[in-house]
């Protein structure tokens, strides 16, 4: 069985009244989408068409109208407690160090929350150990408002891991940064995925993100959003930067943009 | 360095500068002391009552002090109670906002009726006029946690009150230390109201009888007193906001505050 499954999935969100239809908005509709345990899944698709809704109908922030929502064969009826989220806005905790912010899963998710206190070092030593492994060595004392766009983000990826989650759900979390800075975190991202070996959902509006870290990319229609096509990607890995201007790739995204042309203009 | 030291003294300088001015402007023109006193004249009257000065200054500190106590501790728990449940906020919102339209004045009256006059309406008056920013900027801090962070924590399971004491409160204390420094001002404002409409005692009271024996100097030496005051437990919050939420200032947060 599949690590996720979902299965004809609609949901609706409900407007409050007076608000345009009072019937609410369809964002998704007979979405289905099967990933097996430690795949990297990449979600492109339009602005609008129910991708971060995708995303916390998978996490159990909300729930499916209609249609079967499965995580490691269990139905999701609440929120999964073993996930991971990181998002385009940092949102780090402007009063907490760089390290604290890290460390603030661990002071919800047990059992670390009961141990919290009395092995505090312990746990600091784990935070000053991933915010090296992603180029932040030194920076954990540091006040968040201190650190630049994209170490921000690097901050926010070890919050999102240091309570080791299986699951790594990520909207869009470098599509406020430059190309360059960019592209840095695709390696160091593609790094904690294969120390990990964790599950990761990607959503992004960057189809040459999409084939460099994903095993299958996957397509969704304008809203109401459904899957409407996926594609394997068998580059080997570790993938290297280099690669993506070789001529597989650049023909692989290519093909890629062609079919999503089609699959838009014909639903 | 120097221009630092300038930005500290600036405030002294200015304040130095009207004093003499005043003194100047009154000398000059030889206006009537009944009118208007002179500075030395006005801190000479300080001089000359300090005994009843530093009594009714007392009072009124502690009248103030006593509703600016009342009115954080409610207004703090008024103010989760609104940030956190809209129902509480929508049915709340308007009848404050009503509330704090009334001119205080007009209501002093009532609390005498109600309580009998001073220390207990004066403490009442100030306790209304300072409540409502209270109430409304630890509401906002509260209201407006992102979403994106909400669901950081509750994909790993926080409940709804570790989200009140890891993120709400730390994120509005910003908005609550900015209206202290406004609601403490607002509170000596209220207790002197009360005192000069409604009061046995209190600098309020003390330039009711002044006015009525037309010593203006007294008077003046009043409002000095008062204004002195004020501006010394501004500078206490100020210090203390400084202190705690220092990084509000230079983070992205932007603190607003609602004044009443
Ligand atoms: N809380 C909400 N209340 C009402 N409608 C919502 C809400 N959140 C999203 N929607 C609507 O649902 C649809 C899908 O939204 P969603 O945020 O999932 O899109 P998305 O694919 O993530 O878009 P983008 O790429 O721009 O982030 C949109 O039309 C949006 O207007
Ligand atoms: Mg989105």
């Amino acid at each position: 069985m599949a690590y996720i499954d979902i299965e004809d999935v609609d949901l609706v969100y409900r407007n409050s009244a007076g608000h345009e239809a009072a019937d609410g908005t369809l964002a998704l509709q007979n979405t289905s989408l099967k990933m097996e345990r430690g795949e990297f899944v990449a979600l492109v698709g339009p602005s609008g068409c129910g991708k971060s809704t995708l995303l916390k109908i998978i996490s159990g922030l909300i729930r499916a109208n209609k249609g079967k929502v499965s995580v490691g064969g269990e139905p999701v009826t609440k929120p999964l407690k073993i996930v991971g989220m990181a998002f385009q806005n940092a949102s780090l905790l402007p009063w907490r160090s760089t390290r604290e912010n890290v460390l603030l899963p661990l002071e919800i998710v047990e059992p670390h929350r009961q141990k919290f206190r009395s092995e505090k070092a312990k746990y600091e030593a784990m935070a000053n150990e991933l915010l090296a492994t992603v180029g932040l060595e030194g920076f954990g004392d540091r006040a968040p408002w201190q650190l630049s766009g994209g170490m921000q983000q690097r901050a926010q990826l070890c919050r999102a891991l240091v309570h080791e989650p299986d699951l790594l759900l990520l909207d869009e979390p470098f599509g406020a940064l430059d190309a360059f800075t960019r592209e840095e975190l695709w390696d160091v991202l593609q790094m904690l995925y294969l120390k990990r070996k964790c599950t990761v959902i990607l959503v992004t509006h960057d189809l040459r993100e999409a084939v460099y870290l994903a095993d299958t990319v996957y397509v969704m229609s304008a809203r109401p959003g459904r899957v409407i096509m996926d594609r394997k990607i068998d580059l080997p890995r570790t993938r290297k930067l280099d690669d993506l201007y070789s001529r597989d790739i650049a023909d692989l995204i290519q093909d890629l943009r062609h079919h999503i042309n089609v699959a838009k203009s014909d639903p | 360095m120097k221009s630092k030291w300038l930005e500290i003294a600036s405030p002294w300088l200015l304040t130095l500068v009207l004093i003499l001015l005043w003194e100047a402007v009154v000398n000059i023109f030889g206006i009537s002391r009944i009118i208007m006193p002179s500075a030395s004249e006005s801190f000479y009257a300080i001089y000359e009552y300090r005994v009843g000065l530093l009594q009714s200054a007392l009072t009124t500190l502690y009248a103030t002090l006593l509703g600016f106590g009342a009115a954080v501790v409610i207004g703090v728990l008024i103010g989760i109670a609104i940030g956190l449940w809209r129902p509480v906020y929508v049915a709340c919102y308007p009848l404050m906002v009503a509330f704090n339209a009334i001119p205080k004045v007009v209501i002093v009256p009532i609390f005498v009726l109600w309580i009998g006059p001073g220390l207990q309406t004066a403490s009442l008056t100030a306790f209304v006029l300072c409540f409502f920013p209270i109430v409304v900027n630890m509401a906002v801090g509260l209201a407006t946690i992102e979403p994106e962070l909400k669901d950081v924590l509750r994909a790993l399971g926080a409940k709804e009150r570790d989200i009140v004491i890891k993120v709400g409160i730390p994120r509005s204390l910003p908005y609550l230390f900015a209206s202290l420094k406004i609601a403490i001002t607002l509170a000596f404002v209220g207790a002197v109201i009360a005192e000069t409409v409604a009061g046995s005692d209190g600098v309020g009271n003390l330039m009711l009888i002044a006015s009525s024996n037309f010593n203006t100097p007294l008077m003046f030496a009043g409002i000095i007193v008062i204004a002195a005051m004020a501006t010394a437990m501004y500078g206490i919050f100020a210090i203390l906001d400084k202190r705690f939420t220092g990084w509000a200032t230079r983070g992205a947060m932007n603190v607003a505050t609602a004044g009443g």
